[in-house]
């Protein structure tokens, strides 16, 4: 396995067996995990998933009821708020109504008490980096919503970080501003070279933006790897569903051998026992000539259901043995019965994601 | 969405309501302010100023009309210091307890207005519970007279009766604060006391500009609490209207007084809904 980006570099902070609960009901339960240095983390995560929770933890408004939180050499999760040197980009934005534009940015450095001057200079460059300066002088309330996005951010980032929490910053954004913003988020990223962790239950979002991605479902870290590896070789059922379409197969290995209902194919090494597998639509190919490729996997059936996608289309196709499969497809086909085929390779093991409570 | 003969049904009765048992009332005590009585006791209808003359040149009336502001702004200033600090630890720290403090904090206010005031001449009188208690104690030889029948008394008594006026405004902003604001300001660095005079005191002025026009016009036109408790030196402009409006049978004159106090409370209340927006933000 390919080591994840984030492990070449120092880790900045380190998250130890944090759990979370509130009373009985349990949110957070033995997450531990790393964010490098410079490094783009996003924690992924359905609603309820409890991310907003962990990152709250990182911020100081939850305490954990277990585990600790470093950074560098400083148990972070002992020290209150304002102590810590991580600022958070909230979801509202939560801009203070009644300062201005430049005020907001200016809030942090102000209460530090640095000089004047410093605080001058150092608002004016935020607002120049966010292309907010035409609006210094305006009150949040009479900015856009992308406007008051940015403004957050360059609140955060003005007083110099060495780890950035941005809780959902794009939910509230329409969908094209959105697309733009994750690109300008992105690039400003790189360009200050501070940590993110970011966090949205949007799956394509996560993959755009990060270097990693931290799956999290009830509680429980399902995989964290990164946008290519998770998509590529996802670990459970889940994170192959929950991250782009797949088809789960369930199997039976016997003697190196995998049989799925009419479908078998060769997986050596694997042991003996029930086996599920993961299988991208788009590694599934119409095979048009009768003669079969070789060492290719081969199946035969009816096109029972057509989404046209655009570039793609995707097609359920019913086989002889009640197996559906959906196929992403080049193009489109007229056909009512296709011969399918894909490598034994594409198809990856996966182990169960059991319902939790 | 409703038919112009509906809203007509539902808004005409109110309306007329307050035309017939407010606004003609006060357009006909506005008459009588212009008015005079003659020497046999009747109400003369003939149109002149003398009485507003009265108000600035009998030295009684307006000295009292001041005694009045004062007491109010004190009791208004009392009514904050105690509502402010009540209101925000209830919102802010009170956590499970709060529904119950809230209703402790707001049962007083359906006990007579009567039975109040009545327990703090038992508490302040010569023979009441603090005189007692301070002779008990050697503190005092003497029962100290200042305690009832005086502007400290009533001073006192309305701060008791309207704190919980001041109380409720305050509490209603604070709970309606956006608590990520509060995350925001330490998040940035802000020590517990800055973020609460850069953010938490700024954003409930609304409600403390609201609590303070309340405790100061209620106490300001308070008659009881002076009429029980005050004795001649802790006498309000109210018990002037009351006594001219009685006993003095002088009804021009109290009206001429009603009205300027009428004037005074409304511009007082424009300018309170003018800070109120200026501070607002929602």
């Amino acid at each position: 396995m390919s080591a994840a980006d984030g492990e070449d570099r120092a880790a900045l902070l380190r998250i130890r067996s944090v759990a979370k609960h509130f009373g009985k009901n349990v949110v957070l339960r033995d997450i531990s995990l790393d964010v490098a240095e410079g490094e783009f983390l996003t924690i992924l995560g359905e609603s309820g998933s409890g991310k907003t929770t962990l990152l709250r933890i990182v911020a100081g408004f939850e305490s954990a009821s277990a585990g600790e939180v470093w950074m560098g050499e400083e148990r972070l999760d002992r020290q209150p708020p304002y102590r810590r040197r991580v600022n958070t980009v909230f979801q509202h934005y939560a801009l203070f109504p009644h300062l201005t534009v430049e005020q907001n940015v200016g809030y942090g450095l102000r209460v530090a008490k640095r000089p004047t001057t410093e605080i001058e200079s150092r608002v004016a460059e935020a607002l120049e980096k966010v292309k907010m300066s035409a609006q210094a002088k305006s009150k949040p309330s009479k900015i856009s919503g992308g406007q008051q996005q940015r403004i957050a951010l360059a609140r955060a980032l003005v007083n110099r970080p060495r780890l950035l929490l941005l809780d959902e910053p794009l939910s509230a954004l329409d969908a094209n501003l959105r697309r733009q913003m994750q690109v300008e988020l992105k690039s400003l990223q790189r360009e200050v070279g501070i940590s993110f962790i970011f966090v949205t239950h949007d799956q394509e979002e996560a993959m755009v933006m990060s270097d990693r991605i931290a799956l999290l479902r009830s509680g429980e870290l399902e995989q964290v790897a990164t946008p290519r590896e998770i998509y590529g070789r996802p670990a459970t059922a889940y994170a192959a569903q929950f991250i782009g379409h797949t088809n789960l197969l369930k199997g039976e290995v016997r003697s190196g051998n995998v049989r799925c209902g009419l479908l078998a194919w060769p997986a050596a090494g694997l042991p003996d026992g029930p086996a599920l597998f993961s299988l991208r639509p788009e590694n599934i190919r119409v095979a048009g000539a009768a003669t079969a490729t070789a060492g290719m996997v081969r199946a035969r059936g009816k096109v029972v259901h057509r989404a046209y996608h655009g570039a793609t289309e995707l097609i359920r196709v019913e086989c002889a043995d009640g197996l559906v499969l959906v196929v992403r497809t080049p193009g489109s086909t007229s056909l009512d019965e296709v011969e399918l085929e894909f490598s034994p390779a594409d198809a990856i093991q996966v182990r169960e994601s059991p319902e939790r409570i | 969405m409703f038919s112009r003969a509906y809203k007509t049904a539902v808004t005409l009765p109110p309306l007329l309501w307050v035309a017939l048992f407010l606004l003609l009332p006060y357009l006909l005590m506005f008459c009588y302010s212009f008015w005079s009585v003659s020497a046999s006791q009747t109400i003369v209808h003939s149109w002149n100023v003398d009485n507003y003359g009265q108000l600035l040149r009998v030295s009684v009336y307006w000295q009292t009309l001041l005694r009045s502001m004062w007491i109010a702004a004190r009791v208004t200033t009392f009514s904050l210091v105690l509502g402010y600090p009540l209101a925000y630890f209830l919102s802010f720290h009170a956590g499970k307890k709060k529904d119950l403090l809230y209703q402790m904090v707001i049962i007083p206010l359906w006990v007579s207005y009567l039975v109040r005031a009545y327990a703090w001449k038992t508490i302040l009188g010569s023979d009441g519970v603090m005189n007692t208690l301070l002779q008990y104690a050697h503190l005092t030889k003497h029962p100290l007279e200042f305690l009832l029948y005086s502007p400290f008394a009533v001073v006192l008594t309305l701060t008791h009766i309207y704190t919980p006026f001041a109380f409720l405004p305050i509490y209603a902003t604070l709970e309606h604060l956006p608590r990520n604001l509060v995350e925001a300001s330490h998040d940035l660095g802000a020590t517990p006391a800055q973020t609460f005079w850069k953010v938490i005191f700024p954003l409930s002025i609304p409600g403390v500009v609201a609590g303070a026009t309340f405790a100061f016009v209620l106490s300001l036109g308070d008659f009881l609490a002076p009429l029980l408790l005050g004795g001649p030196s802790g006498i309000m402009i109210s018990n002037i209207v009351v006594s001219l409006f009685g006993a003095a049978y002088n009804w021009p004159l109290g009206a001429a007084i009603s009205f300027c106090m009428l004037l005074l409370v409304v511009s007082l209340l424009v300018f309170s809904e003018r800070l109120e927006k200026k501070w607002s933000f929602s």
